[in-house]
Parts: structure tokens; C-alpha cells; sequence
């Protein structure tokens, strides 16, 4: 196997007693869609917020791209490809659709402030680039009729995919979506299915939280599963469906049930 | 000069002085305000430079640019150790930190015999000749304008509408919080200077919390979506007193009715219109 993307090693992370996050270790591989499943509370979320760098760890290290990244701010963790979404949409509501995307560009313009104060040559330039990279991105999540209207008048589904394009500008390495079907349609996760696809298709590496098991199934090529913020099993999907353990802790006992008659069928 | 403008000069100078001055400081909260940061240190940084300002000319006799700049210098280097530890909370620190400073600095001014004590400096000056107020309004202004219509409004924005979001996208939020300040202590610093070498008087009183709130209410009356809002807020702000001349000790509860009024019904103020962030 290829040197990890991201590595994840003996992380811990603790809220007032509470263990969030225990003693977790686990790799990406690149080019990989990796899902972190688990029940709710299981630390699926503060993992998430550990790598991208919104939240420190007690104890642990994070290591993305044969960087130690633990003690990088996010900002520069964005920097060096790290990608994210949030479970609860976290759109700039006041932004037109375009300006999201474009505000998601940030981290690859590199004029300095008075340049593009002045605006000069530099910086007129870099920002049409930028305009033409979102217009690419919208393009491509399909929202290039709407890019006028703001964020927040957009329909849900619509406001899912806008918040990946804007994850998609910051040019990621890897890509950590959290729930990115949560409360979408049949017909709009089957789109956001192809979309991911797609996406791996280009190369990116993708880490994604997601409860929807046929959508997690049908995509991932290795799953990690957690319960109160350890992990309870690892492995491919046709491992993962079949592993005792996990079947107790998160798919329940009519998946069992499912998962036996397979077996024995 | 045309004698009828000379006459209206004499007469009204030193008002419409104040209007760019007052210009300047609603751009000074547009600074802050922006990012959804809430200082209320502006009247401290102004005071700041209003002294830094008399103090080089009177006494030691700088020529007015370098007392320009440096009445900018002093206030930022105050704001960057305010905003070392404050600017990493959320909330309201940085303006209760900000209104612990003022009150700090009006009471240093008062037992400094230096510059005047409780009595105030007097005799600075009058180098602020309107078109060097006005011609400063211009560039800073359109300077935020540009800003606000370029990356460097889009994260402005992102922050004041969500800090994790915007972390989470690669802006770093605390320089753009820390640079900001610095900027915005720099203008009040600035039109601190400007209004002692009009008014050629400053006082230990003129720079405490009544004005900090004045520079609040010029930013919310305007809005702060453009830069133009706190122009206009302070303008209309300022202009309000003389107008209503007539009503006596009720004019500034007019002013206070119109604050209410437009917090209820206008809460994006009156120029709450959205500017485009792309350009």
C-alpha cells in the first residue's frame, strides 16, 4: 500500500469529562473514499473538526501529506489541501452563490491586500481567474443558473452542493464531508452520488461521515466504524456489513437479520 | 475664493469640519463592525491621537503630515495590546475590554499635567484646512469601497456571518480581526488629529463613552452591507443637532428616537443594501 494521505494517530480529544474521541488511530490511503460511520455521539463529528483543526486534541498527533498537522491553525491545514463541509450547512447566507464559491478561492490568492486595494494588474487578473475557476465549480455541482441568487435562497439540496463547491475551491488534497446526504431526496443523493464519483474519478480523496448505508455501501472503498468515540471495526464494505460487532453497535438487529439470510442465501 | 463662500465658511467652517471628521470616524467603526466585531474603544483612539496630534505641534512643532501619521501610529500600537488578548474571544470582550480602555485613558489625560489635565489643551493650531479633511474622507473611502468589493470584502463577510465557516475555508480570521482593529484605530487616530487642529481645543471629557457610543450610532444608522452607510449615518447624525436647533435640550432625544426607529424598522440601516462582493 501507498504512504497514507492523512494519518491519524492515537488521537484523544475530551469535553469536560466527557471522551469525546479516544485513543483513535486510523489512515486514509489517497485516492480512497473513506467513510467514518458510527451512532450518533459516537465522535463522528469532533473527529472531523480535530483534522480540519476547529478543535485541538488532548492528546495525539494528525498527519496529512507526511506533515505533522496537529499544531497547524486551519486556515493553514486549508492551505495544504485539507477540504471540509459541515453537517449543519455553514453557507455565507448573505453571499450570492458565485461570492461563496469565490470566498472558498480565498486561500489561493495570494495579492497582497494593498494590490488588490489598488487594484492593480495583479490582482484584476488573479480574480478573474478566481471568477472563472467558481464558474467552472458551479458548472460542475450544476448551480451555474443560480450563481446570482444568494446562498440562502437556494433549495436545500442545492445549498449541499454549493457548500462542496466551495470546499472544492480551496483546490483540496483531500476532502471531509460530514453528512453531505442528510436530508436530501432519492433523486438528489443519487446525484450527489455520481458527483462523488466523479470527483474520485479526478483523483481527489474523499473521508465522509454518512448514516445513509446503500449511499455509504455503493461508494466508499474502506469504512471505519466508531462508538463512543473509539473504533470498534475497520474494513471494506462486504467486511464491515458482515462484522459482528458492528451490526450490534450501528445497523441494528433487522440488519442482521438482512445480513444472515444474504449469508445464508 | 467667491465672498459669499468665504461668509459661509466663517459661519459654518468649523460644522462642516466636523462632518468629514465625524465621516471619517463611522469609517473607522465600518472597520470593525464589518467582520461583526463590536469596538468601543473608537472615542479612546481618537482622544489618542487628538493628543499625540497636539502634543507634536505645539510642543514640539512636527510638520502636519508626519503629525498626521503619527496620530495614526499611536492608536494602533494601543489597539494591538488590546487586541492580542481580546481578540481570540468571541463575544462581547473586545468591547467591554475597549470601554475599560477609554475610561482608562480619559483618567490618565485628566492627572497628566502635561497635556493640559483636566483643563484640557488648548491653543493647537488650525492646520485642518477643509480640503485635506475632505481629500482624506475621499481615499479612505473609496479605499473600503474597493476593499469591500474584492476577496478582502468576502472575508470580512464570511467572518462576520460565520467564524468556524470561514476558518474552515482557509481565512485566517484572527489576522483579519487584529488588522482590522489596527486600521480602525488608525482612522480614529486620524480623525482625532484632524478635529484638534480645527477646534483647536481638546479635553480630557470629549473622548469617553458618550462619544464611543455616537461612533456606534453613526455605523448602525447608516448600516455597515457598504462603507457608504456610516458616511451618511454621520453625516445625518451630525447634521441633525443644527437642524433642530430650534427644539433646544430636546434635540438629542430626537437623535436618540431615530436610533430606536431605525434599529426596529431598518435594522440593516438606512443604506442596508447589498454590495456586490465580486470585482
Amino acid at each position: 500500500m501507498s504512504e497514507p494521505l492523512l494519518e491519524v494517530a492515537r488521537i484523544t480529544c475530551r469535553f469536560a469529562g466527557l471522551v469525546a474521541v479516544d485513543d483513535l488511530s486510523f489512515v486514509v490511503a489517497p485516492g480512497s473514499v473513506h467513510a467514518l460511520i458510527g451512532p450518533n455521539g459516537a465522535g463522528k463529528t469532533t473527529l472531523f473538526n480535530l483534522i480540519s483543526g476547529l478543535q485541538r486534541p488532548n492528546q495525539g498527533s494528525i498527519r496529512f501529506r507526511d506533515r505533522d498537522i496537529t499544531a497547524l491553525r486551519p486556515y493553514a491545514r486549508v492551505a495544504l489541501g485539507l477540504g471540509r463541509t459541515f453537517q449543519n450547512l455553514r453557507l455565507f447566507g448573505e453571499m450570492t452563490v458565485l461570492e461563496n464559491v469565490l470566498a472558498g478561492r480565498h486561500v489561493r490568492l495570494g495579492v497582497s491586500w494593498p494590490a488588490t486595494v489598488l487594484r492593480l494588474g495583479a490582482a484584476r487578473s488573479e480574480e478573474w481567474a478566481a471568477i472563472e475557476r467558481a464558474r467552472e465549480l458551479l458548472r460542475f455541482v450544476k448551480l451555474e443558473d443560480q450563481q446570482e441568487q444568494l446562498a440562502s435562497s437556494l433549495a436545500y439540496g442545492d445549498q449541499r452542493r454549493l457548500e462542496i463547491a466551495r470546499a472544492l475551491a480551496t483546490d483540496p488534497k483531500l476532502l471531509l464531508l460530514d453528512e453531505p446526504a442528510a436530508g436530501m431526496n432519492p433523486t438528489e443523493t443519487a446525484a450527489l452520488a455520481a458527483l462523488l464519483q466523479s470527483l474520485r474519478g479526478g483523483g481527489l480523496t474523499i473521508l465522509l461521515i454518512e448514516h445513509d448505508m446503500n449511499f455509504v455501501m455503493g461508494l466508499c472503498d474502506r469504512l471505519t466504524v466508531l462508538n463512543f468515540g473509539r473504533k470498534i471495526a475497520e474494513g471494506t464494505p462486504s467486511e464491515i456489513r458482515v462484522h459482528p460487532a458492528v451490526i450490534e453497535a450501528y445497523l441494528g438487529g433487522s440488519y442482521r437479520a438482512q445480513a444472515q439470510a444474504e449469508g445464508a442465501a | 475664493m467667491p465672498p459669499w463662500l468665504d461668509d459661509f465658511l466663517y459661519a459654518y467652517g468649523s460644522f462642516i469640519y466636523g462632518l468629514g471628521v465625524n465621516a471619517i470616524l463611522g469609517l473607522s467603526m465600518y472597520a470593525v463592525l464589518a467582520l461583526g466585531q463590536l469596538s468601543l474603544g473608537q472615542a479612546a483612539f481618537m482622544g489618542i491621537g487628538a493628543y499625540t496630534s497636539a502634543v507634536l505641534t505645539v510642543r514640539f512643532g512636527v510638520p502636519f503630515p508626519l503629525v498626521l501619521c503619527a496620530a495614526m501610529t499611536t492608536p494602533m500600537v494601543a489597539a494591538a495590546l488590546i487586541g492580542v488578548p481580546t481578540l481570540r474571544l468571541t463575544g462581547v470582550y473586545l468591547a467591554m475590554a475597549t470601554i475599560g480602555f477609554g475610561e482608562v485613558m480619559r483618567i490618565l489625560y485628566i492627572n497628566t499635567d502635561y497635556i493640559g489635565g483636566a483643563l484640557g489643551f488648548s491653543g493647537i493650531p488650525q492646520k485642518a484646512q477643509g480640503w485635506i479633511i475632505y481629500g482624506l474622507l475621499a481615499v479612505i473611502l473609496l479605499g473600503f469601497i474597493s476593499a469591500t468589493r474584492s476577496k478582502l470584502g468576502r472575508a470580512f463577510e464570511a467572518i462576520r456571518e460565520d467564524e468556524d465557516a470561514a476558518r474552515a475555508i482557509g481565512i485566517h480570521v484572527a489576522a483579519y480581526k487584529f488588522t482590522t482593529l489596527l486600521i480602525s484605530a488608525a482612522l480614529a487616530g486620524l480623525a482625532g488629529a484632524l478635529n484638534a487642529h480645527f477646534s483647536s481645543f481638546i479635553g480630557p471629557n470629549e473622548y469617553g463613552f458618550d462619544t464611543a457610543v455616537t461612533i456606534l450610532s453613526f455605523a448602525i444608522l447608516g448600516g455597515v452591507t457598504t462603507p457608504l452607510g456610516p458616511v451618511l449615518g454621520a453625516f445625518v447624525l451630525s447634521a441633525l443637532p443644527e437642524l433642530l436647533r430650534p427644539l433646544h435640550d430636546f434635540r438629542l432625544v430626537f437623535n436618540g428616537l431615530i436610533i430606536v426607529l431605525v434599529v426596529i424598522f431598518l435594522p440593516r440601516g438606512i443604506l442596508g443594501f447589498r454590495v456586490r462582493r465580486v470585482g
